[in-house]
């Protein structure tokens, strides 16, 4: 086996020669791009794990109430402070059981359909405003980075959207809106949801329209927008296709830290008295409520705080997932 | 640049006067009333009364005018006077007497009437700068401390994408960002004042730091809220700097850096850094009214009493003066932070042009 | 009430000062060093007249005194006057129309200057200033005029006369301010002395030291003070701000601060609390009473707003006694206290819960009846004809919208009482209002508790002092919140009844303790049991907690908890 092997044919030996030039096999049929995009989405382990939690966790509180059929505002008064089912693997005094598997509240309310239905709102909420907020603050962020003319009035307005206290603005917006919310939606609850979700979207666009404006203000300046103007294209052209790609990371970070934020700021609305009705859960309402008793009953701050946390770990992971695959230059290394 | 600067001051006073006008019809349309914490024990006329004292009957653009006169005329003058009296610096100079006026009843020179809050019955601006050492230390340094944290963790993730690292510094971060501090103020007290009891769980305002021990004892009290509030901070800028510097580690002007045979440091730390800070310097900028708006939870929760804790007592006892005031002075400090983030961009990023 | 309740108070005086001697814990001035208060809503001002807030009031009992206060029972105690004017010691006329008030001699301001009656007269003036918007201002209801007959005497004189004569200079919330210090301060000028607000020179134990509003105060002994061995501390710091789980959690498991007022707390986070062994919870009851008010009128938002809410509209189920009795009928208020309130509160049947003389003995709603409340709104013609679990008549729901004002413990009452109310076949929707919306008065609001834009409300209320004749009377005819009247007004419920008005009237011109005592509970009784307009659920006391080594506290829901803040004193190991 020391000598070379001859070549079978001198075709095949200037092939060899010649082979970093050619093509060694005939070419798969074109890939689709987003095809490519998937395989990437798929090689990220945190991603593929944070769109199955969240899809997951759609689906429980979805569908957990038919599942768990104990209605959260069900009172108990005989079965109240429950410790959750796994304290009896240490300590077999414990109230504790199958019956309520992560115990009951000081009303004896059970604390897994108050999960699920915390979740429920707390999910929505999170989602609706978030989203609401990132459509205003792009959209603000692009017009006014882009259009010299709207910078000054755009960003003079979201100086003003700063500056407004939030407390008051709540307050006022249930004195004026709740009434016609309720009867236009038929129930005091889903007029609250839509006045909630509005206000706390319509709070939380400024960073994102500011940040957006920044990178729009560099982006705008390099040779490859220049380019495409000079082929032509419109600035509807330009924006949808150069420019916003660009800006998606600092957008998927403020989507992350939005939905958190979101979700933080509907608790510290209940809490203060202007959020939803007292009888209906969710999970930063769960929590807050639960701090005063935080060294006897543990786990009634920690899985709610536990469920928003992985909730904003998912959404986070799922962003930084995104990214990657969306990203041509990243995507294939 | 210059004149881009001074054309943006000049725009902004009618922004903020359009803004004072906003915020003070928001304050005069939301429902609440100043006499709400008053017992019940005292009757509604007797209420009534009280509000006609506070200047509630008056139409709503007399008491606007009313507002703006005080605080853009007298405020100001009262300030002067001040400087002009007693200060370090301009004590010197001959004492003024701009905010006096006087009273032709008497033949005295009297006050001219401030800003008051309902509260307290007493001038809003010297309550406000009582409450700045507090709001300063505390709020000011975990901001400080939370930034000079974050810069390194988002760089150091960045550039290490996916390792260990950069895991861990997410997963920490992003726990820290969605556990609001209505938790872990008390769970940080539970431990370190109750159970080990190395820590005081009530913040101490009236210590004057003047030898070792007490700026040791204010160094112990100021533990526990900067660190709540600097996780925050740290988890907020650390992801924008993460995501900024990915975006830019992989540009072509990098690559020819790198090929150009600069050292790594100086591609990482000056190219690409000074690149990525753009969404960085915003959020940076965005931030610092916040720091002079207090924290109202965090400060709420260890009694550090700022301008935090201030704004949320006058807001819950409706104190109009106060809570137009204080928004007033957020609403001037944004804007201006917003004109710095501005320059900035031109200086980080020369191609940005305004003029 | 005064007769007796001055004996009360003679009794009570002789009673204490001994106790205090046999303890032992006497000695010079300033001998104990620093007390550490706490007050979860920090202090604002320290002038009672220009702010009602009771944290303000209590924070300026430590430094200026009224003529007399009440005592842990509810009795007159003299404190800058030499005694309490009795009609026997010749003290208040025999026609009711004046008091005469000594002060004791040798007074001094914490200044050194001499106290004299003209300092008294001069308190009178101030809040009674037309411009002044005094808080206190009701003190002084029917009070003619106020002489200064020498130094030390001064003749309070009535238009009517006054059963209780005992407003003026009595209690927390009529000090007594020196004439010099606030001269310049007089009504429309009562803002621009904030030297004097936040520092006032006073007769009692403590004086200001340096005063950060909404923040903390720190008081020193007062060197002036009439009794040259008190207080025992010689400063104070009182630190305000936080919430009533943190003021707990540093006088009970930190050991920080000494003492902690009002704490609103489950009573098992209390409990808990108290575990950490540096103090104990104390609690006493005065007539503060959490309840349910019925709205007799039709609060439907179908209304034009000029009816809605009012006399002219009835509510078209609440007008039946059966479905009010009903409603009362359901609630376990036993359970609501073990829940709610721990050791800080009982159940109760009566809106006037005490002083004794005034407080009827009935108890006959502790008991609580489901079948009973079924059987009775049958009765009434509500009954479940489609079989969704709701009763109803006529086509219409037996539907109630049931408010409240933001509080953990009110939410968990709600939550109970609907479920109550639901097991009765009641539809029932809660609504929380935050509390500077729900107790303000604005007239534009939607969500006050005088508008009572809802069938049911809760919330909890009390008197000044210890007569309830003022409060009783807010339950007029005609004195309820209207359109016309720019909804301010006390009768919430829109209640109206001749006997009651009548015996009101009765009351008004009645002296004698024996006969006020019967009409007060006749009264309390009309507008409970008889008709369950108002459906009292728990009498509640005031909760404090103390260090275990701070001595001397003594309670008292009639006047300031710092009442007796000289007589504190630090218990030695």
């Amino acid at each position: 086996m020391t000598e070379q092997p001859i070549p079978a044919s001198p075709v095949e030996a200037d092939i060899e020669v010649f082979g970093a030039l050619v093509d060694k096999e005939p070419q798969k049929p074109p890939r689709s791009q987003w095809r490519d995009v998937w395989d990437q989405f798929r090689k990220h382990k945190g991603a593929v794990f944070g769109g199955s939690f969240l899809i997951f966790i759609t689906l429980a509180v979805i569908f957990g109430p038919y599942l768990w059929d104990l209605a959260p505002t069900k009172l108990d008064i005989r079965n109240k402070n429950w410790r959750p089912v796994y304290t009896l693997l240490w300590d077999s005094d414990v109230k504790a059981g199958w019956a309520h598997p992560f115990g009951t509240d000081q009303l004896g309310r059970d604390i897994m359909a108050q999960m699920i239905y915390g979740g429920r709102v707390s999910m929505s909420v999170g989602w609706t405003a978030m989203v609401l907020a990132l459509l205003i603050g792009t959209a603000i962020g692009v017009l006014s980075g882009y259009f010299k003319k709207l910078d000054f009035v755009l960003m003079r307005l979201t100086d003003l959207a700063l500056a407004l206290p939030i407390l008051p603005l709540v307050l006022l917006a249930v004195t004026l809106f709740r009434q016609p919310l309720t009867s236009f939606f038929g129930s005091p609850e889903s007029g609250m949801f839509v006045l909630i979700v509005s206000v706390i979207g319509l709070t939380s666009w400024m960073q994102t329209a500011r940040i957006v404006r920044g990178d729009i203000l560099a982006l705008k300046e390099r040779e490859f927008i220049l380019a495409a103007r000079s082929i032509g294209s419109t600035p509807s052209k330009i924006i949808l296709r150069h420019l916003l790609p660009n800006v998606v990371s600092p957008i998927m970070v403020s989507a992350t830290l939005g939905l958190a934020t979101a979700i933080i700021t509907e608790s510290a609305l209940s809490f203060l008295g202007v959020g939803f009705p007292s009888d209906f859960p969710t999970w930063g309402k769960l929590l807050a409520d639960a701090v005063a008793r935080m060294q006897e009953y543990p786990e009634r701050v920690l899985l709610p705080g536990i469920l928003i946390s992985v909730t904003v770990l998912s959404v986070n992971y799922l962003g930084d997932g995104l990214r990657d695959a969306l990203d041509p230059r990243i995507r294939g290394r | 640049m210059l004149n881009f600067t001074i054309r943006r001051l000049f725009l902004s006073i009618p922004t903020l006067l359009f803004i004072s006008l906003v915020i003070f019809l928001l304050l005069q349309l939301a429902p609440g009333d100043p006499m709400a914490q008053v017992p019940l024990t005292v009757p509604p006329e007797v209420k009534q009364k009280m509000r006609e004292a506070l200047g509630l009957g008056a139409p709503i653009h007399i008491q606007y005018i009313k507002w703006l006169h005080q605080f853009f005329v007298i405020e100001p003058a009262v300030f002067i006077d001040w400087l002009t009296a007693h200060s370090f610096l301009f004590g010197w100079l001959p004492d003024t007497q701009l905010s006096l006026v006087l009273d032709e009843a008497t033949g005295e020179m009297v006050q001219r009437q401030r800003v008051i809050s309902w509260q307290t019955r007493s001038p809003v601006m010297d309550i406000v700068i009582q409450r700045m050492p507090q709001t300063l230390w505390v709020v000011a340094l975990s901001y400080v401390v939370g930034i000079l944290i974050a810069i390194p963790i988002g760089i150091y993730s960045a550039y290490r994408h996916y390792s260990l690292f950069d895991q861990a510094g997410t997963f920490i971060t992003m726990i820290g960002f969605s556990i609001p501090p209505f938790f872990t103020g008390p769970l940080l007290i539970v431990i370190f004042s109750v159970s080990l009891g190395w820590l005081p769980s009530i913040y101490d305002t009236t210590l004057v730091v003047n030898d070792w021990a007490t700026f040791k004892t204010q160094f112990l009290q100021m533990i526990m809220p900067v660190m709540v509030l600097a996780l925050q901070t740290t988890a907020q800028i650390s992801r924008y700097m993460r995501s900024a510097m990915l975006d830019n580690l992989n540009q072509d002007y990098v690559r020819t850096a790198r090929a150009k045979g600069l050292s790594e440091s100086v591609v990482v730390m000056v190219h690409v850094l000074r690149n990525s800070m753009i969404p960085v310097v915003t959020i940076i900028a965005l931030g610092m009214p916040a720091i002079f708006g207090g924290a109202i939870i965090t400060e709420n929760v260890f009694k550090v009493n700022g301008i935090g804790q201030l704004l949320l007592t006058a807001l819950f006892a409706n104190d109009l003066p106060m809570v137009m005031t204080l928004t007033f002075i957020f609403a001037i400090l944004i804007v201006l932070f917003n004109l710095i983030a501005d320059i900035l961009y031109g200086v980080l990023d020369p191609r940005i042009r305004y003029d | 009430m005064t007769l007796k309740s001055t004996l009360l108070g003679a009794v009570a005086m002789t009673a204490l000062a001994p106790m205090v001697m046999a303890d032992g814990h006497t000695g010079e001035r300033g001998r104990d060093g620093q007390l550490n208060i706490i007050y979860w809503q920090a202090i604002s001002i320290m002038n009672p007249f220009l702010s009602g807030g009771t944290k303000d009031l209590e924070a300026a009992s430590l430094v200026i005194e009224p003529l007399g206060r009440y005592d842990e029972n509810g009795a007159l105690v003299p404190y800058l006057a030499a005694e309490i004017p009795t009609i026997e010691n010749g003290g208040v006329s025999e026609d009711l129309k004046s008091i005469t008030w000594k002060l004791k001699e040798g007074l001094l301001w914490s200044d050194g200057t001499p106290v004299t009656s003209a300092d008294v007269k001069f308190s009178a003036e101030y809040c009674m200033h037309p411009e002044g918007g005094c808080a206190q201002v009701s003190k002084f209801n029917g009070v003619e005029n106020v002489e200064a007959i020498d130094d030390l005497t001064i003749k309070v004189t009535f238009d009517d006369p006054q059963p209780n004569p005992y407003g003026p200079f009595m209690g927390a919330q009529s000090p007594i301010i020196q004439a010099a210090q606030f001269a310049d301060c007089l009504g429309a000028k009562a803002p621009e002395c904030t030297e004097a607000n936040f520092s006032p020179i006073g007769t009692g134990p403590f004086t200001v030291a340096d005063f950060r509003p909404n923040d903390v105060i720190q008081l020193e002994a007062n060197p002036n003070f009439r009794d040259p061995n008190k207080p025992a501390f010689a400063e104070i710091t009182l630190k305000g701000g936080g919430d009533a789980s943190a003021a707990g959690r540093a006088v009970m498991e930190t050991g920080e601060f000494d003492y902690a007022w009002n704490m609103q707390l489950a009573p098992d986070v209390l409990a808990k609390m108290a575990e950490g062994g540096y103090g104990k919870a104390v609690s006493a009851f005065g007539t503060l009473v959490e309840r349910l008010e019925m709205n007799l009128t039709n609060p439907s938002a179908d209304l034009p707003a000029e009816t809605r809410s009012t006399v002219a509209e009835p509510h078209p189920i609440l007008s039946d006694f059966k479905v009010r009795k009903a409603l009362s009928m359901a609630i376990d208020r036993e359970l609501l206290v073990e829940v709610g309130y721990g050791q800080a509160g009982r159940p109760t049947c009566n809106l006037v819960p005490a002083p004794a003389l005034y407080a009827s003995e009935n108890t006959e709603c502790f008991a609580q009846d489901i079948d009973g409340a079924k059987a009775l709104l049958d009765e009434a013609g509500w009954t479940d004809s489609d079989g969704d679990g709701i009763r109803d008549k006529d086509g219409e729901k037996l539907s109630i919208l049931f408010q409240s004002s933001t509080n953990a413990v009110r939410q968990d009452f709600q939550a109970l009482i609907k479920d109550w109310w639901n097991q009765i076949g009641i539809e029932t929707e809660l609504r929380n209002v935050d509390a500077s919306v729900f107790f303000g008065g604005d007239p534009g609001s939607p969500d006050t508790f005088q508008k009572f834009y809802a069938d049911v409300e809760m919330y909890a209320n009390n008197f000044d002092g210890t007569d309830p004749q003022a409060y009783l009377s807010q339950y007029r005819c005609g004195n309820e919140p209207k359109p016309s009247s720019q909804w301010q007004g006390e009768n919430i419920n829109r209640f109206c009844n001749e006997e009651y008005d009548a015996l009101l009237d009765d009351l008004a011109e009645t002296g004698e303790l024996e006969k006020r005592g019967a009409i007060a509970k006749k009264l309390n009784e009309i507008i409970t049991k008889d008709t369950m307009t108002i459906v009292p659920l728990v009498d509640r006391g005031r909760v404090s907690v103390a260090s275990n080594t701070l001595g001397g506290v003594v309670l008292n829901v009639w006047d300031s908890e710092l009442w007796n803040v000289a007589d504190w004193y630090r218990i030695k190991e």
